[in-house]
């Protein structure tokens, strides 16, 4: 198409190169992770691991399905990512497809009641003490109720339905149907790409959170796998992480105490906590692009 | 907010003219005329099936999102758990003059100052560059690849980042440590995450790694808008490569260039919040990672200092806005402005 003056062959070069390089610093992390979690323990402990494991092993992995506590975390973030997910999409597209709506009364006021929360919030502490004071202070829910509606998304949601072809819903309307009727059955199948780019930057964040349950949760059983993680890698000995894991694999620790060390199995228990992202990626790249564009648009 | 009601203008003008007139009825006159306002009701109940989708979501933004402002009120307070907000002592600004006073307050200053201005003068131009690049590139599948890539880090929690990054960097196996031994310039593996003089790079460098990719889908997208005429009258010209990046794409994204850049100033005092909880955590690190942010975190949540931490937290907000609103009027000279 374009003639490469010989500058401009050095600078795509250049450029070449350099991609390359960024795709290797970006990509390596995820490969050395993953080659420690099965190379043994103790052979980690000795350094030099880096694009291969020297001693392959499964036991990291077998620790990490057999230790109760780690699945519960597990399943307990799919719960959450699940749940939380279908009820947040659910309450902002309703609300968006409200206020969507030119007849609706007050569409106006509550338009800014809603976008004036991107502006101001009551911050970290006084948000704190409203959770603490209405009970969801260690409750399964806290982690899916205050962040039901996301008002950036209701509006993605919301220039989204205003593009909708509006004959659709007027001929639905003339025979007869209601405005949830034409919600459910027009306007929501209408919407699945934007449904589903706004799903997976939800799920992404149910799954990823590990502040909230920090702050407000402190019985073990309620705790999500990301936050399960940060203490176990906060705690610096393998011991020390250890005690964060249930008596059953402790147990099973202490036999074979000298082929471990923490390193190893921390990194089996990330790889296991990032696997779903990776696995769900490739399928959804197209639509997150869509999405952020869409937002971006508005801007 | 302006664009939504040029669009509602212009549909209005699709309608029928009576809808039109009962559309104006009913924002402008009914709630000032008290004779209307009956019909107002009804008509509300009219439609209530309407208002029933909004409901849910409003309620839950008033209790989730304006319940806590109201609760900012507790900055002014010597607030007491038993009391609440309705019955605490009140305290008038003896809880920001506390701040001021507050012997880490210069320092939680400069790193919050410091973090931040790095953060815009490197995390902010890198995924510019990096589309610049990708623009360059004609092969498309090494460019969707390199896009795949990259954008994933994105979709990663902090806490697996900074597991990375423990990893890569620990004294026993960690890569870094390796590669800079394997080439001779240190003979000791280097304690990057317990040594304040590198904090700062680790936490530019993890930032980078997890945002690079993703924060360059917008500016790409810009890129693919430009009118390809631009480039072939460029071409006919005879300008090179490094030319039309410099002529005719670097000034076509400008615009956004201009508004994400003062959406970064207004957030000039979030300095980080989980990636400095993370890798800040060592106590030998808090002099460099204690940032306003943590800083509440840590005296509210951790202390139980409810109405100082609340200070902190409203002088925060109160200078982020001023902030944005400046960098507003500076970029409106320029006809880029946000509002």
């Amino acid at each position: 198409m374009d003639k490469l003056t010989k500058s401009d062959c050095l600078m795509v070069g250049f450029i070449y190169v350099a991609l390359l390089l960024l795709v290797f610093v970006t990509f390596y992390p995820f490969w050395n992770s993953l080659v420690i979690s099965f190379n043994s323990g103790q052979d980690t402990s000795l350094g030099g691991v880096t694009f291969w494991p020297r001693e392959f092993t499964l036991e990291n992995y077998e620790v990490v399905f057999k230790d109760k506590r780690l699945v519960n975390a597990f399943l307990i973030s799919i719960l959450r990512t699940v749940v939380g997910t279908a009820m947040s999409v659910f309450v902002t597209a309703m609300l968006a497809y409200g206020l969507s709506k030119k007849e609706l009364i007050g569409r106006k006021y509550f338009m800014i009641f809603c976008l004036l929360t991107m502006f101001f919030s009551g911050g970290l502490i006084p948000t704190f003490i409203l959770i603490r004071g209405i009970g969801l202070y260690n409750n399964f829910w806290v982690m899916i109720i205050p962040t039901l509606v996301l008002v950036w998304y209701m509006i993605i949601f919301r220039t989204f339905f205003q593009q909708l072809p509006k004959e659709l819903e007027e001929s639905a309307q003339i025979d007869g149907a209601s405005t949830w009727g034409i919600f459910l059955r027009i306007a929501l199948p209408l919407s699945i790409p934007v449904i589903a780019a706004i799903s997976l930057f939800t799920a992404i964040f149910h799954w990823n959170d590990w502040f909230l349950p920090t702050i407000y949760i402190t019985n073990d059983k309620l705790i999500p796998i990301q936050t399960l993680l940060q203490r176990i890698l906060n705690s610096n000995t393998a011991t020390q992480a250890m005690a964060n894991l249930d008596a059953g694999s402790a147990a099973h620790f202490s036999k074979m105490v000298t082929s471990f060390t923490g390193k190893s199995l921390s990194m089996a228990i990330m790889m296991v906590a990032t696997i779903p992202i990776i696995l769900v990626y490739p399928f959804v790249q197209k639509h997150f692009v869509k999405g952020v564009l869409i937002g971006s648009l508005k801007e | 907010m302006k664009s939504d009601e040029v669009i509602s203008k212009e549909r209005m003008d699709e309608k029928q003219k009576s809808f039109v007139l009962v559309k104006n009825d009913d924002n402008n006159q009914s709630p000032k005329t008290p004779k209307q306002k009956p019909s107002l009701f009804k008509r509300y109940f009219k439609q209530f099936d309407m208002q029933l989708l909004v409901i849910p979501g409003l309620l839950l933004i008033l209790i989730f999102n304006y319940f806590p402002m109201y609760g900012l009120v507790m900055a002014f307070q010597d607030y007491n758990i038993f009391e609440g907000f309705w019955n605490s002592e009140w305290a008038g600004l003896k809880h920001f003059k506390r701040f001021f006073n507050d012997p880490k307050f210069f320092e939680v200053m400069r790193n919050t100052i410091v973090l931040s201005s790095l953060k815009i003068l490197i995390i902010f131009p890198a995924p510019i560059i990096l589309a610049l690049m990708l623009n360059e590139v004609r092969n498309m599948m090494f460019k969707r690849t390199v896009q795949t890539i990259t954008y994933l880090p994105h979709f990663l929690s902090w806490v697996i980042v900074a597991g990375f990054a423990t990893s890569m960097l620990a004294t026993d196996n960690g890569s870094i440590n390796i590669l800079l031994e394997k080439i001779g310039l240190i003979d000791q593996p280097i304690r990057f995450l317990s040594i304040p003089e590198y904090f700062w790079g680790v936490i530019i460098g993890t930032n980078l790694w997890k945002t690079i990719g993703f924060n360059s889908i917008v500016y790409i997208a810009a890129i693919a808008g430009i009118n390809p005429q631009l480039y072939e009258a460029a071409a006919i010209d005879g300008a090179s490569r490094l030319k039309k990046m410099y002529l005719i794409t670097i000034p076509s994204i400008m615009p956004i260039i201009v508004i994400f850049l003062i959406l970064d100033i207004g957030n000039l005092l979030s300095a980080g919040f989980e990636d400095l909880l993370l890798l800040g955590n060592n106590p030998v690190l808090r002099s460099v990672s204690e940032v306003i942010d943590t800083y509440v975190y840590r005296v509210g949540i951790s202390n139980g200092l409810y109405s100082y931490a609340t200070a902190i937290g409203l002088f925060k907000a109160v200078i982020s806005v001023a902030l944005l609103t400046m960098a507003n009027q500076i970029a409106r000279r320029t006809e880029n402005s946000l509002w």
